[in-house]
């Protein structure tokens, strides 16, 4: 029975990590109607951040999610003033131009910075668990995890209880209604991409105290925050949560009780068997 | 006017003579000695070759306008299909080709069946997730090697085999033969029935269907095709590239070649795959050789920077600079009006607003 726990709570951790990665994604896809292609990108240039932070300066990933947080927003006011912006006009345009840009920093990070795994180590949080009779919870991802439901919070709160959420929510309904009522759709576009980067800023943030990082990390990740979107349907944040978790759990479950080469066919199998009973996710409208 | 515009929009008929022209002097480039040095050969295998990729992607992406980012499936089990002939069989290619060929029709049928319910960025990511469950699918299954993939034995130069060691000229007419097989059909396709079916499916399925056409069978029909003929390029590839791994064939990155080279090239036209091939191609395969001192992957930078600045400033590609560029400006009054019926052609190519 304890081992079931383990597992649910290993799903679990992964899951909220998911839903922190997949929050920035489905809030852009939601007001923009734009799958940003480079959103895994965009977690391994936080997470690059954070790793420099703490190799050079002895900066803890505790801290250093502030800062990856911060220039993660900045990378994606840019990204929408140079790129989205330039190719909203037509549909597929920004997610072929969003990839170019994938292409982009996955290949800078990688001339740079090297193909090697680099592992931070003398962290705070490394290697300490919780041990609760025979279960354990490493703190890392507990923290993580926590990280995860208080960002989902406030975003929730700030898109459903807020002028400016109401404002975000006019728009991704109808940007010409609300710019007839007086909201600058364009600060609320480049709001949101700033606000959708800074949240997978702060995820590229923390998880350098227990993950390595190396050029390639985002591209699953990102593949999975697709998958959590798409599964949660367009733009919601609740939808999202539950559908990351759901993709974690079944991660785990698939990855002990199958094999662990099977956790990712069941991850997207299951999506796939999801997207044809409710081909617009589980939350969508 | 009216007549004129009218027959703007009516499409010509195929020219035989040019075609044919431009077939015989590909042909000859080898004999006349054009093709010398390996590395030339190379680079132009590969334009051929991507070009017959793309080409195949726009039967269902330009044409049908179905943007699917799963067609490394196809080509990966095509390329399987010939690779498992040779190294495991030990017989020539061609069998594997064909059945590869045929899964692959059998594959698009099942997974269009069910995807083309879904619109826009939800089909995307179903094309996306089923390329990830191939390529995991593949890396466990040992028969076709797992994650090691399949390793070519040497074996002797000639078709028979369809390997040449010591020149590529082998592989070059093999490219051709692929390029003008694919080319052809969608030539045909293009003033045929079939064509004209699916670009009506193209510019407003629900208006396509009012006038009879049956959209499902016909999407799927072009599903089928091009998985085929993506099929017979994965072949290539992998008696090219001398051997198989799921993440060389099945994954995204070979999924987006195919959708990016007709995409610079122009989507939805029959020139489109081979400008697009014939120009992104050397660009890449000259900057990975000569920029190589500036370090590992500058040459996807530079083609990074390349889609973006095109997805800007022209999303009908390179085809549509050449549109532009030939148009005089004494069709100034009329831009306004060719621009929208262009623009809306294109949002018919590119998914539309969903």
């Amino acid at each position: 029975m304890s081992l079931f726990f383990q597992i649910l709570l290993d799903g679990l951790w992964s899951g909220l990590l998911y839903a922190l990665i997949s929050s920035g994604l489905s809030l852009i896809w939601g007001v923009l109607d734009v799958i940003n292609f480079a959103h895994g990108e965009f977690l391994m240039v936080g997470m690059y951040v954070s790793f420099f932070l703490g190799f050079l300066f002895k900066m803890d990933p505790l801290i250093s999610w502030v800062a990856s947080g911060a220039f993660l927003f900045i990378l994606g006011v840019l990204t929408y003033k140079l790129v989205i912006k330039r190719t909203l006009k037509m549909a597929m345009a920004p997610l072929l131009a969003s990839f170019g840009l994938s292409m982009v920093l996955k290949n800078i990070a990688m001339n740079r910075f090297t193909p090697n795994f680099r592992i931070l180590s003398g962290t705070i949080m490394e290697g300490k668990v919780i041990s609760l009779g025979s279960v354990i919870i490493p703190v890392p991802n507990l923290v993580t995890a926590i990280f995860s439901l208080v960002i989902l919070g406030i975003l929730y709160w700030m898109l459903t209880k807020t002028r400016f959420g109401w404002a975000v929510q006019a728009t991704a309904m109808d940007p010409e209604a609300a710019q007839l009522m007086g909201i600058n759709t364009e600060h609320i576009f480049v709001l949101v991409f700033g606000l959708g980067g800074a949240c997978v800023g702060i995820a590229g943030g923390l998880l350098p105290s227990y993950l390595a990082t190396h050029p390639d990390v985002g591209t699953l990740f990102g593949l999975i925050a697709f998958i959590v979107v798409a599964l949660g349907g367009f733009g919601s944040i609740p939808g999202a949560l539950v559908a990351a978790i759901l993709v974690g759990l079944i991660e785990s479950f698939a990855g002990f009780y199958i094999a662990p080469v099977f956790k990712y066919i069941a991850v997207f199998g299951v999506y796939l068997v999801v997207i044809l009973i409710r081909p617009k996710g589980i939350k969508g409208w | 006017m009216q007549k004129s515009e009218y027959q703007d929009c009516r499409q010509k008929k195929p020219r035989f003579i040019p075609w044919l022209a431009l077939v015989l002097a590909l042909a000859l480039l080898p004999i006349i000695g054009i093709i010398k040095g390996n590395f030339l050969s190379h680079v132009l295998v590969m334009i051929l070759l991507n070009a017959s990729m793309a080409q195949a992607w726009n039967i269902i992406g330009g044409y049908a306008g179905q943007i699917s980012f799963g067609h490394s499936v196809f080509f990966g089990i095509g390329a399987y299909g010939a690779a498992y002939a040779v190294t495991t069989l030990k017989i020539t290619p061609y069998p594997g080709m064909i059945v590869g060929a045929l899964i692959a029709c059998v594959v698009a049928l099942i997974i269009g069946y069910p995807t083309f319910r879904l619109k826009g960025h939800y089909f995307a990511i179903a094309t996306f997730a089923i390329v990830e469950v191939f390529n995991r699918l593949f890396m466990i299954w040992d028969t076709v090697g797992g994650a090691i993939g399949l390793d070519y034995p040497i074996l002797k130069d000639g078709w028979r085999n369809f390997t040449w060691s010591r020149t590529k000229v082998g592989y070059y007419y093999g490219a051709l033969i692929l390029f003008v097989l694919i080319f052809s059909i969608v030539r045909t396709m293009e003033h045929a029935k079939f064509g004209y079916y699916l670009k009506a499916i193209r510019e407003g399925q629900e208006t396509a269907e009012s006038l009879g056409v049956n959209s499902r069978r016909y999407k799927l029909l072009a599903m089928a095709l091009s998985a085929a003929m993506a099929a017979f390029c994965g072949a290539f590839f992998a008696q090219y590239n001398y051997r198989v791994d799921p993440s060389m064939v099945l994954s995204l990155d070979m999924s987006m070649k195919f959708v990016l080279i007709t995409i610079l090239g122009g989507i939805g036209t029959l020139w489109g795959p081979l400008l697009g091939a014939a120009i992104l191609i050397p660009l890449q395969e000259y900057t990975r050789a000569y920029l190589a001192r500036l370090g590992p992957g500058i040459d996807l930078i530079i083609f990074g920077i390349i889609i973006i600045l095109m997805m800007e400033f022209q999303p009908r590609g390179l085809m549509g600079i050449l549109e532009n560029l030939r148009k005089p400006s004494h069709a100034l009054v009329k831009r306004s009006n060719t621009n929208s019926v262009q623009n809306n052609r294109l949002k018919g190519h590119l998914g539309g607003k969903q």
